[in-house]
């Protein structure tokens, strides 16, 4: 057969098979350089360079190692977990006394935002400030990584032991055991303080809370036999009158009393009466603040006017009056007495008072004034205060006397907080057993022996009863974080019992709250629909409990020891207040709360002396002066001055809660502690000194405010307000409609125009906030912050006036000052009326800033938003100053990963509540509201999959969700099922007003005109004003 | 009609010669360095590398290191913005409009003008890049093909009319100023000693021969490039004032923003003129060339561009009260009443009435007066620029938003760079280019055959015996 097969050759050597290439023909490579061939023995130009490239691109690979980051998927995606897809669990938040039941909304396992469980019918999905702001709390870095004996770390078990040891050591000897714990509303957890008692008898608990109303519910005891706080019905009062009670921000259930509090006072097409309040007070409070007549009054004063408060009512009603007390006169005064008994059975009074004996004067006249049953319910206590005073007080006695020998503190902190917290930081060291569950070494931890850290709230199981008859229950979000142990865990482990809580908590309420269940199948159908429902309300809609009988003959003794206690002075007096955000400073380190600024005095960061006008002037101080104050000789501390129109004169207002020095990093040192100055009066708290020594001190501080003008100047087309009379008459009144002159006569600015608009095929998405529900607490600010990833930027950058919040609340005071005299009106009334108005991005229709960005970084969407693109942005700013509202943020500084911002951005943890759905945005870049744009598009995308239109109401913006007051309506115009287009429909004619409508912006945001319940007339009639 | 105008006064005095002009003028580009340059340039430098360092800093940190805040977003940076553009309106004005209006005496200063022009620009254009918060995404204002899709610039915002404005008035003015440049570096490239010299300037003159065809080419692009600028004179501050006049806050929101920026800008720009003319006529020994009548000239247009300032002034109070519209009436009531009056008050009493002083001969004629006049005019025209951008941001429409401005270190240190920057450009100017227009000059001097008016200076006549030199302008 004849070979066919071509031969190839594959190069001229195969050819010419010269013999170098037959000794290498079967080698699989050719023979390449080898290492040291490299530069070889004669080295070539080429070769230098090649080996030089070499070297140099190898050094410089090495030098740019890129950082190792952990990305670890998911091997076995958990059952219900999607990436980004949130899951809620209901829970219940209570803290420091507050309670809020609420869904948390987690991703990939993470808590990032807290919002109201609409299921609840106490808050109806409301919620505050503290509240949203607690999900930070759990990723705060400063907390302990696990329990500790002194300054070293231990183990849990090697804790156990030792504690067990010393309890039965300290029991066995008959020493007292004490826990000391703020007010505890779970009755599991009751349970198991009861289990440990059983097992230690010795063991006593005491509940106290700084923000005492123990001399309510002594009262209450005194003069209907029930040691309780009773339910508040706001919805129910026609006129309220609050005496130094901060009912809507800080005083006992602020959160349960506001939304009834704002339905009372709503008004629209179907209500068109409101209910009237009085507020009589010595500083300005956020109640105060909302209040439609408010009258001042000294604190050594206060017995003195509920009791002529009383006496005038008594007088019109024939009620037994009381002798002895001076007469006061404080503005209003009357005029309360004579509403109060014109809504006889729709009155409320309230006293913020923690002296009994006030408080059983205010009884008497609530029940002169036939409230019990209609505006108070006795039958239905409310659990959130339960400290006791004298309980307190006599622990340490005998913890200075040496008679407790072991003590733990959960949720408190004496050292710190308690007027005597001195003296027992002295007793401390000498028990035998002192433990706290703080989760840091605060300035009680710190003292103890030992600190058995409990979780955040978010990583527990729980339960709470804030009402009777009222439960919901806590689920963990997240496993613990750090080695940490939930309080109840602990003490079951001490008391030698099977320590699993959820078992535990599971079986309590088996036995106790089950058999109120109706209807509810087999327990684990309850307890499965328990945790998702999150709330259990068995009383829910009972009516309230008739009318008490009051122990009339308990009013003359407490008639005389008023007229004992409170002699009007001359002298500065003290009034210690809490504040809306830090609280009673257990909250310190959550740079959320720090940066929110206080409804009042839109001041952070700090404390501060309030005083009056004409004190200041008296004095010569000016904002910002040193002062220092002091009290029977106590360490002074200084502040520094702040003006606070409407605030009593002759006296100084300090807010509690600041000066912290062992909480953190984002809280010490923040202000000065002026718990020193909490006396105990008679045996109860007292946050009042009627002897304080204030004098000038040298220097001064700067106070960090959001808002340094405090006078709206006469603005009507920014704020529109009118009295309820002239409400009643016209409907439209107080509304400011301007006109604009043309050739063809007067036309209103919004029909001139040189844009074409931009159309809205689908949604528009708007907003409506009442100004008549707002009260100015910060609860959207807060929730704002969480969901947008809004940056903390501390003192310093807030004194440069760059706080970051998207959402603020413009705080405004009245002024005495005439129309035109803009001097006059720059400085507000003595006694002021407040407006509290949320500003936020008005997305105009004909946006001012979209038109001047050189770089098209801010576009209007087809939707009616105005959209900011944060990587396209340069910076200019222009659109910042273009912007009427000034609502447009500009990131002067990297926020993040920047030790000058030392806050929760700055560390690992921290980051841990950043909103995946949100970009942080970096420096140079302008950010502002987004109408939580993620939301309408996760909205929309799921009812896209869904294959349906999205639901009226079905995307929510967080501010309106977090809003415990219902004053924020979001939604979208488009579509007349909405929530929005239903307000606005009937109150597009009547209170509904753009502001600053006359630059023919188009904001989508309408603001419903503030009405006050006020007799005369309006100062103002609604106008058409022309100009040219 | 012939129209023979009486006898004027000679435009150059001192009997110069045409190898006068050349000889004085190339005197400081061919000499060493005087005493006086030395130490103004080592000041300028030092300033300037503090300057710099002020600006990285600015850039690293972030523009939180000036004291702008949540409702002032503007303050210094825009001021010394809007003022260095301003102060970069005179070059153009002297150089094409009065050259359009044959007005002779600008051969004298026109060059130096130009140059001020010219640096003032860039000063100005550094504010832009440093005054965003990302200066490394600036090219994004430009239109330029992108890969990010449908990106573009918005054609609708004054910032990107800016950027066509300034970019356009620099890029004319330079090349206006350089072709002007071209005559005279030749001549120095001719009298050049040294190689280096000779082969730099020869490399600048562009192959400059001085044929009667490449003169007449001068000619026509000096007209054509006069005729360009001269709209831009006008454009680009009515585009700087469109800044503010498009908005829509009060006290910024005014149609009569663009003559009035005009005539503040060249109103600041002779002041400036004027400052630096008079150091370099005295430092560099150019009494004869920058003449008091120049200034006195120069000092008339400063008055009425100061009074055209000060109208606008009164007008827009008037508009604001005659509108009646309530936050327009505020802001300029805020302006001369409110925390700010005293920059309100500072930039009346330097822009309108100091310049009145003028209408007095022995003042508008007083080298020592037109210089404090003119030093005061520009800090006047850079209250002006404060008064607009800050009072009007820091208090309009909604009060709870009002606040102060107050400068920090940066702002004042970022605003010292571009002076360092400035001087150090214009010192090395002055050295190393000729600072009066030598062949421009010499058009405009009596011929050697008439009489001359004053005997000749015996510096200038001693010299040019001891060191003769070849008159190459005779060409």
């Amino acid at each position: 057969m004849e070979n066919t097969t071509k031969r190839y050759w594959k190069g001229v050597e195969e050819l010419r098979n010269d013999s170098e290439f037959v000794k290498n023909a079967n080698s699989e490579f050719a023979n390449v350089n080898s290492e040291e061939d490299l530069l070889g023995k004669d080295p070539q130009r080429r070769d230098f360079l090649k080996a030089m490239g070499f070297g140099m691109a190898a050094v410089s690979l090495a030098a740019c190692e890129a950082p190792v980051r952990k990305a670890i998927p998911y091997l076995n995606k958990p059952e219900f977990t999607f990436p980004s897809i949130s899951d809620y669990y209901a829970s219940t938040y209570a803290e420091n006394g507050d309670y809020a039941p609420v869904l948390v909304e987690t991703r990939e396992g993470r808590p990032i935002k807290i919002e109201g469980n609409p299921a609840s019918s106490i808050t109806k999905g409301g919620t505050t400030a503290r509240v949203q702001a607690s999900v930070l709390s759990l990723y705060d870095i400063d907390k302990l990584k696990g329990p500790k004996r002194g300054e070293t770390d231990v183990k849990w078990e090697v804790a156990d032991r030792e504690i067990i040891n010393q309890l039965n050591t300290v029991a066995g000897r008959g020493g007292a055991i004490r826990i000391i714990t703020g007010t505890i509303i779970s009755p599991s957890t009751k349970a198991v303080v009861a289990d440990f008692v059983a097992k230690y008898p010795t063991a006593r608990h005491i509940q106290y809370d700084v923000n005492s109303v123990s001399g309510l519910i002594q009262a209450n005891q005194i003069s209907f036999g029930q040691a309780v706080v009773p339910s508040y019905r706001f919805d129910n009062a026609q006129t309220i009158v609050s005496i130094g009670a901060d009912f809507l921000g800080t005083w006992v259930a602020p959160l349960d009393f506001a939304l009834p509090y704002a339905q009372g006072r709503k008004v629209g097409a179907t209500k068109k009466d409101m209910s009237r309040h009085y507020q009589f007070e010595t500083i300005m409070s956020m109640t105060g603040s909302n209040a439609d007549y408010r009258g001042t009054y000294k604190p050594s004063q206060e017995g003195l006017v509920v009791a002529s408060l009383y006496n005038k009512v008594a007088a019109k009603l024939g009620g037994a009056s009381i002798a002895g007390v001076t007469a006061t006169e404080v503005q209003y005064l009357d005029k309360a007495a004579a509403d109060l008994v014109a809504s006889r059975g729709r009155a409320l009074v309230v006293s913020g008072s923690n002296d009994p004996n006030v408080q059983i004067v205010v009884n008497a006249l609530n029940s002169l004034l036939g409230s019990y049953g209609s505006t108070i319910d006795l039958g239905t206590p409310l659990n959130y205060r339960q400290g006791n005073d004298g309980q307190m007080n006599a622990f340490i006695n005998e913890a200075k006397a040496g008679t407790v020998q072991a003590v733990m503190f959960f949720g408190a902190n004496p050292v710190y907080d308690h007027p005597r917290g001195a003296e027992l930081a002295d007793a401390l060291p000498k028990m035998a057993l002192s433990l706290s569950f703080a989760d840091r070494a605060d300035e009680t931890a710190s003292l103890c022996k030992y600190i058995t850290p409990a979780p955040h709230y978010l990583e527990c199981w729980g339960d709470a009863e804030p009402k009777r008859g009222f439960y919901s229950i806590t689920q963990p979000a997240i496993t613990h974080i750090y080695k940490t142990r939930q309080f109840q865990t602990s003490l079951l482990t001490w008391a030698g019992r099977p320590n699993d809580f959820q078992a535990y908590l599971k079986n309590y309420w088996r036995t106790n709250l089950y058999s109120q269940a109706s209807g509810a199948g087999s327990f684990d159908q309850f307890w499965i629909q328990t945790l998702n429902d999150g709330v259990f309300e068995p009383n829910k809609g009972a009516t309230a409990a008739s009318s008490a009988s009051f122990n009339a003959g308990t009013l003359g003794v407490a008639g005389s020891a008023i007229a004992q206690r409170y002699r009007p002075t001359n002298n500065i007096e003290l009034a210690l207040y809490e504040t809306v955000g830090v609280g009673t400073g257990a909250l310190a380190n959550n740079p959320w709360l720090q940066e929110l600024p206080d409804p009042v005095t839109k001041a952070c960061w700090d404390n501060y002396a309030t005083i009056s006008q004409k004190t200041a002037k008296e004095k010569g101080w000016e904002q910002g002066d040193m002062v220092s104050v002091s009290v029977d000789g106590k360490a002074a501390i200084e502040v520094p001055v702040l003006i606070q129109p409407g605030q009593a004169d002759n006296t100084i207002g300090v807010a509690i809660g600041y000066g912290r020095e062992k909480a953190g990093r984002s809280a010490n040192t923040v202000g000065k502690n002026a718990y020193p100055f909490v006396s105990i009066t008679n045996g109860y708290i007292n946050l009042s000194a009627v002897n304080a020594k204030v004098e000038g001190a040298s220097g001064r501080r700067e106070i960090a405010q959001t808002q340094t003008h405090e006078t709206v100047m006469g603005r009507r087309a920014v704020l529109q307000e009118t009295t309820l009379a002239a409400y009643k008459k016209d409907k439209a009144a107080g509304s400011y409609r301007p006109k604009v002159e043309t050739s063809e006569g007067p036309v209103t600015p919004t029909d001139i125009t040189l844009w074409n608009g931009y159309g809205k095929p689908n949604h528009s998405w708007g907003m409506v906030i009442d100004l008549n529900s707002c009260i100015g607490c910060g609860t959207c600010i807060v929730g704002c912050n969480s969901e947008n990833n809004i940056q903390v930027v501390g003192r310093d950058e807030v004194i440069m006036r760059r706080e970051m919040h998207w959402m603020r609340i413009d705080r405004y005071y009245s002024s005495d000052g005439e129309e035109g005299d803009y001097k006059a009106l720059e400085v507000a009334s003595a006694n002021p009326e407040v407006t509290h108005m949320p500003m936020l991005c008005q997305h105009c229709s004909n946006a001012p800033c979209e038109t001047v960005c050189p770089v098209l970084a801010t576009t209007h969407s087809t939707e009616g938003l105005n959209q900011m693109t944060y990587n396209r942005c340069i910076g200019t700013r222009y659109c910042a100053n273009n912007c009427p509202y000034k609502v447009r943020r500009f990131n002067w500084f990297k926020y993040f990963d920047n030790d000058n911002f030392d806050y929760h951005f700055n560390n690992d943890l921290g980051k841990m509540v950043i909103n995946p759905d949100v970009t942080v945005r970096s420096r140079g870049v302008i950010e502002k509201c987004s109408f939580c744009v993620q939301r309408i598009q996760e909205g929309k995308l799921t009812a896209k999959k869904e294959r349906r239109r999205l639901l009226p109401d079905e995307v929510q913006v967080a501010c309106a969700q977090a809003c415990p007051t219902n004053a924020i309506v979001f939604g979208d115009m488009n579509n007349p099922e909405s929530s929005i287009s239903k307000v606005l429909a009937t109150e597009l004619e009547s209170r509904a007003f753009h502001v600053l409508e006359e630059i023919n912006v188009r904001p989508q945001i309408s603001y419903l005109t503030k009405i006050r319940n006020k007799d005369e007339g309006p100062k103002q009639e609604s106008v058409q004003e022309s100009q040219a | 009609m012939h129209v023979t105008s009486s006898v004027r006064t000679p435009l150059v005095t001192g009997g110069k010669t045409y190898a006068d002009v050349t000889e004085d003028v190339s005197r400081q580009v061919e000499g060493r360095p005087t005493r006086e340059w030395t130490i103004a340039f080592t000041i300028s430098v030092i300033v300037l590398i503090y300057g710099t360092a002020c600006v990285c800093w600015t850039w690293w940190e972030g523009l939180g290191v000036w004291g702008l805040n949540k409702t002032v977003g503007w303050a210094w940076d825009i001021t010394n913005f809007v003022w260095w553009v301003g102060i970069g309106h005179a070059g153009t004005l002297i150089s094409a409009i009065l050259l359009l209006f044959r007005q002779k005496w600008r051969t004298a200063v026109n060059r130096a003008a130009e140059a001020m022009t010219i640096f003032a620009v860039l000063c100005a254009a550094s504010f832009i890049v440093m005054h965003m918060g990302r200066p490394w995404m600036a090219y994004w204002a430009l239109p330029l093909p992108n890969t990010f899709g449908s990106l573009w610039v918005n054609f609708k915002s004054p910032l990107v009319w800016d950027v066509f404005a300034i970019s356009t008035y620099f890029t004319v003015s330079l090349v206006f100023w350089y072709m002007g440049l071209i005559p005279d570096l030749a001549t120095i490239r001719d009298r050049a000693r040294s190689k280096v010299s000779r082969y730099i300037y020869g490399a600048l003159s562009l192959g400059w021969n001085g044929a009667a065809k490449t003169w007449a080419r001068y000619e026509y692009m000096s007209l054509i490039l006069a005729g360009l600028s001269t709209p831009l004179v006008l454009s680009v501050h009515t585009i700087v004032s469109m800044d503010f006049a498009t908005s829509v806050i009060p006290g910024w929101h005014t149609t009569i923003f663009p003559p009035y920026f005009v005539a503040g800008a060249i109103f600041s720009g002779f002041a400036m003129v004027q400052n630096l003319m008079l150091i370099i006529r005295v430092v560099f020994r150019l009494e004869d060339y920058i003449t008091v009548e120049h200034i006195e000239s120069m000092n008339k247009i400063i008055t009425l561009t100061g009074s055209i300032v000060g109208v606008a002034y009164l007008t827009e109070f008037f508009i604001a009260w005659y509108s009646g519209v309530e936050f327009e009436t505020y802001a300029f009531i805020n302006r001369a009443t409110g925390p700010y009056w005293w920059a309100y008050w500072a930039m009346m009493t330097c822009n309108v009435i100091s310049p009145q002083l003028f209408w007095i001969r022995s003042v508008r004629r007083s080298v020592v007066w037109t210089f404090v006049l003119s030093v005061i005019v520009n800090i006047g025209m850079w209250f002006e620029r404060f008064v607009i951008i800050v009072t009007s941001l820091h208090r309009d429409y909604l009060p709870s938003s009002w606040a102060m401005f107050h400068p920090t270190l940066f702002d004042i240190s970022d605003y010292i760079f571009s002076f360092g920057f400035f001087f150090t450009l214009f010192l090395l100017f002055a050295k190393f280019l000729p600072v009066v227009n030598m062949a421009e000059v010499k058009a405009i001097i009596k011929s050697s055959s008439e009489k001359l008016p004053v005997s000749v200076s015996g510096v200038a006549k001693g010299e040019r015996v001891a060191n003769p030199t070849f008159n190459k302008d005779a060409e």
